[in-house]
C-alpha cells in the first residue's frame, strides 16, 4: 500500500471539488483560487455552527466530539470532522480514559438537502476511512446532516465506495504532482459553481486566440 | 461573470478611515461623515494623508479589497497587500516567460497590436461621428498610417523594434488628438503628451485617469494571481508595476482618451477647474477630480460585449477580464493572449 508523506497530504474536503468537477478541484487546490457565492458563504456558516456554537459533550451512552482533525496516511489527506460521535457499544473499541467500548460515527454537517451525486458521501466515507486508519476500528456507517431539512441522513460505508475514494485520491495526488489544470469542460453544473468567473467555462465555446485576431485584423485589410 | 463592485474614492485628504463590523467609516475632524458598507466595494482609493486604521487594512486584506493611497495630485504612494493570491507555479511561469525574449515577445505584440488597433478605431469613430465638423482629411491619413502599423507590429521580431514601432504610432496617434477636441476649443489645447508634470489641462485629465487606470489593472492583476510588477514589455524596475503598464497599453485610448476627450467635449469640466503653478505645472482643483471619479464610476458601469468572450461585461471589468486571459494563456489554456480589440 502507498504511504503518503505528510507534506504530500491533500485536503481532505477536496474529494468533494474533485468528485464535482476536475477543473474546479484543480483551481482550488493546485492555483489556490477561490471565490465564495451564496452557497460558500451558507457552507462556511452551517459548518462554524458545527464547530464553535457546542462543546465537546458527554451523555450516557454517547461522546461527541467537533471539530476533530483527521488524517489518513494511505490516502494521503488531512482534514477536520465536523462532528464524531461515540456510542457505547459491546464490538466496539476502548477508548483512552472512557469506561467501556465504542463505535465510530463521522457526523458531516452541508447546506441544502440529500444530493444524487456522490460527492458528500465520498466525503464521509473518506473521513470514515481515515478514522479507521487513526482508531484502529472498522466503520460501517456514518451521517450526512443536511441544514436545509434538518435531519440526518445515513450513509453505508460500503466496499464501493471506499474502493471509489481510494482512487480518487490516487487520481488527485497524480494530478497535484504534475500542478495540472484540466481543460474546461461546459457543462450544466457550471452554472453551480462559485468558481465560475475564474475558471471561464465560456473559454471553451470561443475561437482560438489565432483566429480571433485574424478576424478582428483581418476585417481591416478588406 | 464577475459582478462589477463599486470603487470607495476618498478625495478630501483630511478624511481618516476605519472599520466599524462590515462597514468602512470615514471620519474627520472626529466626526463621522459617511458610511459605506464594505461588501458593495472591491476597492477603496484614499487620496490623501490622514490614514485608515489598520483593522481596516487588515479586513481589506482578507477580504480582497483592494486599498490604495494616492498623493493628492494622483501620484500612486502605496497600495496594502495581503497574502499573495493565486499560486507561486502561475508566478513562477509568468517568471520564465518574461526572462524568455521569444515568449514576451509574443504577448507584447498582441498587447501593441491592441492598443495600435484600439487607438485607430478611436480615430475611426471620430471621422464617423464628425465628419461635418472637421478635417476628416487629416485624421484618415493618420488612420491609415496606424492600419500600416498593425501591419509591421505583426512582423516584429524584436522588443526594441516593437517599442520603435509602439512609439511611433503613438506619437502619430497623439498628433492629432487635439483635432479631436470639439469643445472649448480656446481652453483645452492638446500639444503633445507630458507628465512630469503636465503642462496643460488636457495632459492633466489625461495623467489623472491613467492612474485610475493603471490602478484597476493593477488590482486586476493581483485577483487573478499574477504579479503585478513583472513585465512582459515594461522592463522590471522596483517600485514599477511593469505588467500593470503592459496590461493598460491596450486600454489606454478606449477607456481613457476617449473618456477625457468626452469630459471636455461633453463640458462636464470647466477650465476654471485647474489652475497653474509658477513653473506650469497644471494642477486640478478639489472638485474638479471629484467631478472626473464620479464620471469615470459611470463609465465603468456601461456596458459592452467582449470582441473575445462575446459576453455582455461593463467597461470597469475589461481590466479583470484581460488579467483573467493573460493567466489562461500563461498556464497554457489559450493559444495566445487574445488583446482587447475594440472597434
Amino acid at each position: 500500500m502507498t504511504e503518503y508523506k505528510e507534506e504530500d497530504y491533500l485536503m481532505l474536503s477536496g474529494i468533494q471539488h474533485f468528485s464535482f468537477c476536475r477543473r474546479q478541484w484543480a483551481l482550488i487546490h493546485i492555483e489556490k483560487q477561490w471565490d465564495e457565492n451564496v452557497r460558500t458563504v451558507e457552507g462556511n456558516i452551517i459548518h462554524q455552527k458545527a464547530h464553535n456554537n457546542m462543546f465537546d459533550e458527554k451523555r450516557k451512552n454517547i461522546i461527541i466530539s467537533r471539530g476533530m482533525p483527521i488524517y489518513s496516511n494511505s490516502l494521503g489527506t488531512s482534514g477536520e470532522c465536523d462532528i464524531v460521535e461515540f456510542h457505547k457499544a459491546d464490538d466496539g473499541i476502548n477508548l483512552v480514559g472512557e469506561e467501556g467500548l465504542y463505535q465510530v460515527f463521522p457526523i458531516e454537517y452541508k447546506r441544502g438537502k440529500e444530493k444524487e451525486e456522490d460527492a458528500d458521501r465520498l466525503q464521509l466515507a473518506a473521513q470514515a476511512m481515515c478514522l479507521e486508519e487513526m482508531l484502529s476500528c472498522q466503520i460501517k456507517e456514518g451521517y450526512l446532516y443536511y441544514h436545509e431539512i434538518r435531519r440526518r441522513t445515513k450513509v453505508i460505508v460500503d466496499n464501493e465506495l471506499r474502493q471509489k475514494v481510494y482512487e480518487m485520491f490516487i487520481e488527485m495526488h497524480q494530478m497535484f504532482e504534475r500542478k495540472y489544470t484540466p481543460k474546461v469542460k461546459r457543462a450544466k453544473r457550471c452554472n453551480a459553481c462559485s468558481l465560475k468567473n475564474i475558471c471561464l467555462p465560456q473559454l471553451n465555446s470561443v475561437s482560438t486566440v489565432q483566429e480571433y485576431m485574424n478576424r478582428m485584423l483581418g476585417e481591416d485589410n478588406e | 461573470m464577475k459582478r462589477l463592485l463599486n470603487t470607495l474614492y476618498i478625495s478630501n485628504p483630511e478624511s481618516y478611515l476605519s472599520l466599524d463590523g462590515e462597514n468602512v467609516v470615514v471620519r474627520r475632524d472626529e466626526k463621522e461623515v459617511g458610511r459605506v458598507p464594505l461588501h458593495n466595494i472591491d476597492g477603496i482609493v484614499s487620496m490623501g494623508f490622514a490614514g485608515t486604521s489598520p483593522r481596516l487594512m487588515g479586513y481589506c486584506a482578507e477580504k480582497n479589497i483592494s486599498l490604495t493611497f494616492l498623493s493628492t495630485s494622483g501620484r500612486f504612494l502605496a497600495t496594502i497587500c495581503g497574502e499573495s493570491k493565486g499560486n507561486v507555479i502561475l508566478r513562477k511561469e509568468q517568471y520564465r516567460i518574461s526572462d524568455n525574449k521569444e515568449q514576451s515577445l509574443r504577448i507584447a505584440k498582441n498587447m501593441i497590436l491592441g492598443k495600435v488597433y484600439n487607438s485607430k478605431w478611436v480615430l475611426e469613430r471620430t471621422i464617423r461621428d464628425y465628419s461635418l465638423r472637421l478635417n476628416t482629411e487629416i485624421l484618415k491619413e493618420k488612420s491609415e498610417y496606424l492600419t500600416a502599423s498593425i501591419k509591421s507590429i505583426q512582423q516584429a521580431t524584436a522588443m526594441d523594434q516593437l517599442r520603435g514601432m509602439e512609439g511611433e504610432a503613438a506619437s502619430v496617434y497623439f498628433s492629432v488628438f487635439d483635432t479631436m477636441i470639439l469643445q472649448q476649443k480656446d481652453k483645452f489645447q492638446f500639444d503633445k503628451r507630458n507628465r512630469r508634470p503636465p503642462l496643460d489641462k488636457v495632459n492633466a485629465l489625461l495623467s489623472f485617469t491613467y492612474t485610475l487606470l493603471v490602478s484597476m489593472c493593477k488590482s486586476a492583476l493581483e485577483t487573478v494571481g499574477l504579479d503585478a510588477y513583472v513585465g512582459f514589455m515594461h522592463t522590471d524596475r522596483p517600485g514599477r508595476a511593469s505588467l500593470a503598464l503592459d496590461l493598460m497599453e491596450e486600454l489606454r485610448s478606449v477607456l481613457a482618451d476617449r473618456f477625457v476627450l468626452t469630459l471636455i467635449n461633453k463640458k462636464m469640466i470647466h477650465a476654471s477647474g485647474f489652475y497653474q503653478k509658477e513653473n506650469g505645472a497644471v494642477i486640478m482643483e478639489d472638485e474638479t477630480r471629484k467631478t472626473v471619479i464620479f464620471a469615470w464610476q459611470s463609465k465603468k458601469q456601461e456596458e459592452i460585449v467582449h470582441p473575445f468572450l462575446k459576453e455582455k461585461i461593463e467597461w470597469g471589468m475589461v481590466p479583470y477580464v484581460q488579467a483573467l486571459l493573460l493567466a489562461r494563456y500563461v498556464r497554457g489554456d489559450l493559444d495566445a493572449y487574445p488583446p482587447f480589440l475594440w472597434k
